[in-house]
């Protein structure tokens, strides 16, 4: 182990703000963009489901998804 | 056709391609998380202070990795681009825009990391040198991207204009990858090179290599599951897509 205590690998030898700026926001971009493509998959998911219902029971077809 | 050619045109169809990459995705993600958590070891934990920049160089582990795939993602986008415009292949426009938004965050990251390390090490926290300014262009090539194929309704048409913009764009590539070559730059030149190995300490140089394959699994694996939402999107009148979407089916 290279430090001797939290509170030294913390300040990073007085470039934390550098440092931590730089793998924080790299941490934050890359979560974040694993948060948005998983909602636009499941809100696109639920629509093309709604739609695919709402046509089903317009038209009145006897097209049954649980057969 | 040879049986090899027939397997790719089995995946190039839409329907295909979204089962694969339903099965691929979450094997390239296991593999990202566990690389990156192996390289954040290495690079915070075991790698030493650098004898000239201290604790500093540090945001190599990031930056580097994230340059790295800001120029693979445009290539592979240029490619997918060739593919597209060549042989008319519906996949490779989605495939462009599931890649474009990974791209330009990487090549944001690679210029707020150079940033955040420019302003301790040379003082400044940007110049218009070739380098950084070449990445500029990138990052503003990915957002032109984005821009065109979201503003021309025509998903097919779309899908040209931006890969013509993929191809030309791609020409900046090679100038970024060279600038600190071909023209007297504040940026250091290469640290790892083909021709002449490292100039890195061993545990650092393992430790950003591990970064950067990390990332590129990671571009993989968020790309593949991107364009199985771009599949969908696209192909929501067709009889797969409503069989997909029985309750019932999965993901």
């Amino acid at each position: 182990m290279i430090w001797n205590s939290a509170s030294e690998f913390w300040a990073m030898g007085g470039y934390g703000l550098y440092v931590w700026g730089s793998f924080g926001v790299t941490a934050l971009l890359m979560g974040g963009e694993v948060i948005l493509a998983a909602r636009r998959h499941r809100h696109i998911r639920e629509s093309l489901q709604m739609q695919a219902t709402t046509i089903d029971s317009d038209q009145d077809t006897a097209q049954d998804w649980q057969a | 056709m040879t049986q090899h050619s027939n397997v790719l045109f089995r995946f190039a169809a839409p329907q295909a391609f979204y089962g694969l990459a339903g099965r691929l995705w979450p094997l390239f993600a296991a593999l990202a998380t566990a690389l990156g958590v192996w390289g954040l070891w290495m690079g915070m934990f075991v790698a030493p202070a650098d004898f000239q920049q201290g604790q500093a160089y540090r945001i190599i582990f990031v930056h580097v990795p994230a340059s790295w795939m800001s120029m693979i993602i445009y290539l592979a986008m240029a490619f997918w681009a060739l593919l597209g415009l060549t042989f008319n292949t519906r996949l490779s426009g989605m495939m462009n825009r599931a890649l474009a938004p990974t791209g330009a965050m990487f090549a944001f990251l690679s210029l707020w990391t150079g940033a955040l390390w420019g302003k301790p090490m040379w003082g400044t926290w940007w110049v218009w040198d070739a380098r950084l300014t070449s990445e500029l262009i990138l990052f503003f090539l990915y957002l032109g991207f984005m821009g065109l194929t979201a503003s021309i309704d025509d998903p097919r048409r779309a899908d040209k204009a931006g890969g013509l913009l993929a191809l030309v764009g791609a020409i900046n590539v090679p100038v970024i990858y060279f600038s600190v070559r071909w023209w007297n730059t504040l940026h250091q030149g290469a640290s790892v090179s083909v021709t002449q190995g490292s100039s890195m300490a061993q545990t650092m140089l393992w430790a950003m290599l591990l970064m950067a394959l990390a990332f590129w699994l990671y571009a993989i694996a968020i790309a593949l599951y991107r364009i199985r939402t771009l599949i969908l999107e696209r192909e929501k009148h067709t009889l797969w897509v409503e069989a997909e979407l029985r309750p019932e089916g999965s993901s």
